[in-house]
């Protein structure tokens, strides 16, 4: 293999696993260490030039970075990096003084379809930089589905109102209850570009027998959840029958308990472990004693003349195909009924854009999503672009965030007269920890802790009030205890071939085996040659050029515990750590970048 | 040394032996030796090659005397018997307890300084001896804990980290543990894991007195241009005459090398080695012709390594002695006063 070219800025990105992961590039053990050190206000502030919500998403992310997380391959759980990041919003002070100000106009404005984190991160990045950000949404407030969909009692008002204000208080107009209609009338205002972040606004309907007739008791779970959310419905039914196995159909579960709803069942076609419903949620949703009933299809809603009695099932089993494929067919168990008295419908979301006009420049494909670059969020029309939902269909907030963020950067190089596909590398930033000759300026003691669980409410008071938060968060005690479980995989382990000597020391030391000496060949080779197996070609070899005897350093990244055991042991200082940390372009300098050099 | 601990956690796809166990569970506590010392990379060998015998580490009483060789017993084999006994007494302390149990697998670590000078006279006689043991010298020519003064196996004419020249004759214990018997000699590097390690299982399953000097770079005083028992100086100047692999019984070795380049060495106990020539000529078991060999390498400064002699019909002390084959903390009462009726048994074959 040649020599790692750990000057590439994606390298030592990689090797962070969770930051890797995370959409929008969370610098995440960044924010953890200053957590640990009671730094709140800077982590919170970390959290907020990437994320954009970071309260939010301490409560809601649907957290890619914890299944990436080292510490899950090392150990059983992963850091609980999501409801670290609601400890930095929980605890921090009063940050409004480090917020960018609405800055003078530049003279360009700059149209919003729809008020969801993706418009809210294209308008925070732009608005310092002099743009006029007009945000329409149909809803009284700002927030998107962050607002009608989640329930309070995951995420309270008063922490969308703070993380939203925060927002529109850079000089943002807000059009409430002002819903778009026609993309050609829009157009034809003049703005200098368009940012559409209407999200994926329809429930997918279940059309079996009996939807039509028993229709009153039957209710489209995201429409259901806003409505609920808004105040318009404050009751439910004793018996509820939710179908559907995501994160929808666990929020109608648990709102369901708290509406009047005694006997609550999700009731899912696939498997239990084939749900699309992230497992925490799963588990929150059990724990408020509602249980999840599988391999059930759904085939007809019961009904006495028009009222709901029940739904019908047929039972199913999964088979595989030869390529690994799987199909449900019927088990050959008799039917079901289960009486209940509504149903909730959370059987997926579908993007609708009836608003835009098939001629007005934007492209749509064969099923029926506008054409969006992945990369620049543009769409075929030159003043255009997408995030969000909108986008690609239903993902999360912290995707939603991550595209408003391109396609903040598109819409500023594209207003400056720049190639909006050119995109600009990030800044990157390595610095050594040493202090002595075994001291380091981070904790490199690695904690034995296993993954502390959050502290939730008494369910009997929880299910009485649908505003109660649920979760408690961590206090400053079990904080400070998670937040010694990151391993600190920014802090990167450094080869500097010339000064090594080969002692072995490094090899020895290492408690992961992670380091093997030996004659360079191909990267297949190489891995079945290691002092210990490396079965994740995913997880990069950081080969070492040409040292004294011929041989190559190789260290496998995969389970590296970032200890610096081999750079406390190297006689030479072959082995150095040291920190990277990655500053991913935004527009312009629309955040303040001095909060980051908290090194 | 180290602050930290050395984390518990281990890789996920690490080996286990056929006790069920990693080569992890066969660590001590972290070194407090300076970063880099070759002694830190002989003691991953012992731990190694424990591993890779399954040797349980119950069984083992490793024994050492005074020096930074000696404290490395503290640094594998948390579980095992230890004794860190006077300055050069090892092999007195590991005879005795030899004697009065058998069952155990002995092994004394000692340096340059615990062997060559103060506890030469104890060497020599546990490998005159036979002692059933193996006895590991961490050579680096050097007093690392009294910063560096020329120790008695420095060889002449080599370079202290001062620049002065050393005008004593050297020490070759290999030599020495020859000309006295040893049963099984090697040397080896610290720098060189896929040689020292078999050497050293070898030596475990060697039933008699089995010496090995290791060369061990000291690399806070001992490795600069002059010496010649630095990294550099060693790999440039090693001649190695075999490579060694043990074969255990759980992994039979499939030997592909050239026919003729392995021999299959059949121990007493039934343990097996096989060694890949390197020099063809050489023969593992002529002890005068390895003394010869020797002398001839070193007068042109070269450093021979390998499995240099072994008996496999080797004896130990306790055969020559006649010795109750149970360990005396188990004999019973009655064994031990056999009564008055043998005692006049006795006194009766003596008149």
């Amino acid at each position: 293999m040649k020599p790692t070219d750990i000057a590439a800025p994606d390298y030592f990105h990689k090797v962070v696993d969770c930051q890797w992961a995370c959409p929008a590039h969370t610098p995440v053990p960044e924010y953890i260490r200053l957590i640990a050190e009671g730094r709140y206000s800077d982590a919170y502030m970390i959290n907020w030039k990437s994320n954009v919500f970071p309260g939010i998403l301490g409560r809601t992310c649907d957290r890619p970075c914890e299944p990436a997380c080292r510490r899950g391959r090392v150990e059983e759980n992963p850091v609980a990096i999501c409801r670290l990041k609601r400890v930095a919003a929980d605890f921090k002070d009063d940050i409004r003084q480090r917020l960018p100000r609405p800055s003078s106009k530049n003279g360009k404005r700059i149209a919003l379809v729809g008020g969801g984190p993706a418009s809210l991160t294209v308008a925070r990045d732009l608005a310092p930089l002099g743009y006029h950000c007009t945000v329409f949404d149909a809803d009284p407030k700002a927030g998107g589905m962050m607002r009608s969909q989640i329930p309070k009692f995951r995420l309270p008002d008063s922490v969308i109102d703070e993380e939203t204000d925060y927002i529109l208080n850079l000089g943002i107009e807000f059009k409430a209850g002002q819903r778009i209609d026609s993309m050609k009338a829009l157009l034809a205002e003049g703005y200098d570009a368009i940012f559409v972040g209407s999200g994926a606004p329809r429930g997918r309907e279940l059309d079996i027998p009996g939807r039509k007739e028993a229709a009153a008791n039957i209710h489209i779970g995201i429409d259901w959840l806003s409505s609920v959310s808004f105040g318009h419905t404050d009751k439910i039914g004793k018996r509820v029958i939710v179908l559907g196995g995501g994160n929808t159909a666990m929020d109608c579960c648990r709102t369901a308990r708290r509406l009047g709803g005694e006997d609550v069942k999700v009731i899912v076609r696939s498997g239990f472990e084939e749900m699309k419903a992230s497992p925490w949620e799963k588990e929150d949703a059990m724990h408020e004693d509602i249980p999840i009933l599988n391999f059930m299809v759904p085939i007809a809603f019961v009904h006495n003349n028009g009222k709901l009695t029940g739904v019908t099932f047929q039972k199913v089993k999964a088979e595989y195909d030869a390529k690994g494929r799987r199909n449900l067919v019927p088990s050959g168990e008799a039917d079901e009924t289960i009486n209940c008295d509504d149903v909730l419908v959370a059987v997926g979301q579908e993007n609708a854009f009836p608003w835009i006009e098939r001629d007005c420049g934007v492209e749509f494909d064969k099923w029926h999503m506008p054409k969006v670059d992945p990369k620049t969020m543009a769409s075929t029309h030159p003043k255009i672009f997408f995030g969000g939902d909108a986008a690609f269909g239903p993902k999360n907030i912290i995707w939603a965030v991550a595209h408003g963020h391109d396609a903040a950067l598109s819409i500023h190089r594209l207003i400056s007269g720049e190639d909006v596909n050119e995109r600009p590398l990030p800044e990157v930033h390595v610095t050594s920890q040493k202090m002595g000759i075994h001291e380091w300026s981070y904790d490199n003691d690695i904690s034995p802790e296993k993954r502390y669980k959050v502290p939730h409410r008494d369910k009997v008071i929880a299910l009485k009030d649908i505003r109660t938060e649920v979760e408690l968060g961590y206090d400053v005690k079990l904080a400070l205890g998670e937040a010694h479980r990151c391993l600190n995989c920014d802090v990167q382990t450094v080869f500097s071939a010339p000064l090594c000597i080969e002692c072995d020391a490094c090899v020895d030391i290492c408690p992961m085996d992670c380091i093997t000496f030996t004659e360079n060949g191909e990267e297949s080779d190489l891995r079945t040659r290691l002092k210990a197996p490396a079965p994740h070609p995913e997880q990069a070899l950081y080969v070492s050029s040409d040292l004294k005897t011929g041989r190559v350093m190789v260290k496998d990244e995969d389970v590296c515990l970032h200890c610096g055991l081999c750079a406390e042991r190297c006689p030479t200082g072959a082995w150095d750590m040291q920190k990277y940390l990655v500053d991913m372009v935004q527009a312009g300098s629309a955040c303040p970048s001095k909060s980051r050099s908290a090194a | 040394m180290t602050y930290i601990a050395k984390p518990k956690f281990h890789h996920p796809g690490l080996k286990k032996n056929e006790l069920g166990f990693t080569h992890r569970d066969y660590e001590g506590k972290i070194s407090t030796l300076c970063a880099g010392c070759g002694h830190d990379s002989i003691t991953a060998s012992i731990i190694e090659a424990c591993f890779e015998l399954s040797i349980e580490p119950h069984r083992v009483a490793k024994i050492s005397g005074i020096g930074c060789s000696s404290k490395t017993p503290d640094y594998f084999l948390g579980n095992s018997h230890g004794f860190n006994s006077v300055h050069g007494r090892m092999p007195s302390v590991l005879t005795g307890a030899n004697l009065a149990n058998r069952e155990l697998i002995y092994l004394g670590v000692s340096g340059d300084g615990d062997s060559a000078s103060i506890g030469f006279g104890q060497f020599a006689h546990s490998i005159r001896r036979g002692v059933n043991m193996t006895y590991v010298v961490e050579n680096n020519g050097v007093y690392g804990l009294t910063k560096g003064q020329f120790s008695a196996t420095a060889d002449r004419g080599s370079k202290s980290k001062k620049g002065v020249t050393n005008t004593d004759n050297a020490i070759d214990l290999v030599a020495i543990a020859l000309q006295l018997g040893a049963t099984y000699v090697a040397r080896s590097f610290s720098g060189d894991k896929t040689q020292l390690v078999p050497v050293i299982a070898g030596a475990l399953q060697h039933k008699g007195a089995a010496f090995i000097d290791v060369i061990s770079p000291c690399v806070a005083f001992n490795n600069h241009a002059g010496s010649t028992k630095s990294f550099d100086y060693v790999r440039e100047h090693n001649d190695a005459v075999n490579r060694l692999d043990v074969i255990t019984g759980r992994d039979p070795i499939t030997v592909d090398y050239a026919p003729g380049t392995v021999q299959i060495v059949e121990q007493h106990d039934g343990s097996r080695l096989a060694l890949r020539k390197i020099d063809a000529d050489y023969d593992v078991h002529d002890r005068v012709a390895a003394q010869a060999f020797l002398q001839k390498h070193a007068a042109k400064g070269q450093i021979v390594t390998g499995l240099l002699y072994v008996d496999p019909e080797a004896e130990d002390l306790h055969s020559h002695l006649n010795t109750v084959e149970q360990p005396l903390n188990s004999l019973e009462a009655d064994v031990l006063c056999p009564g008055s009726s043998v005692l006049d048994k006795i006194n009766a074959s003596l008149r």
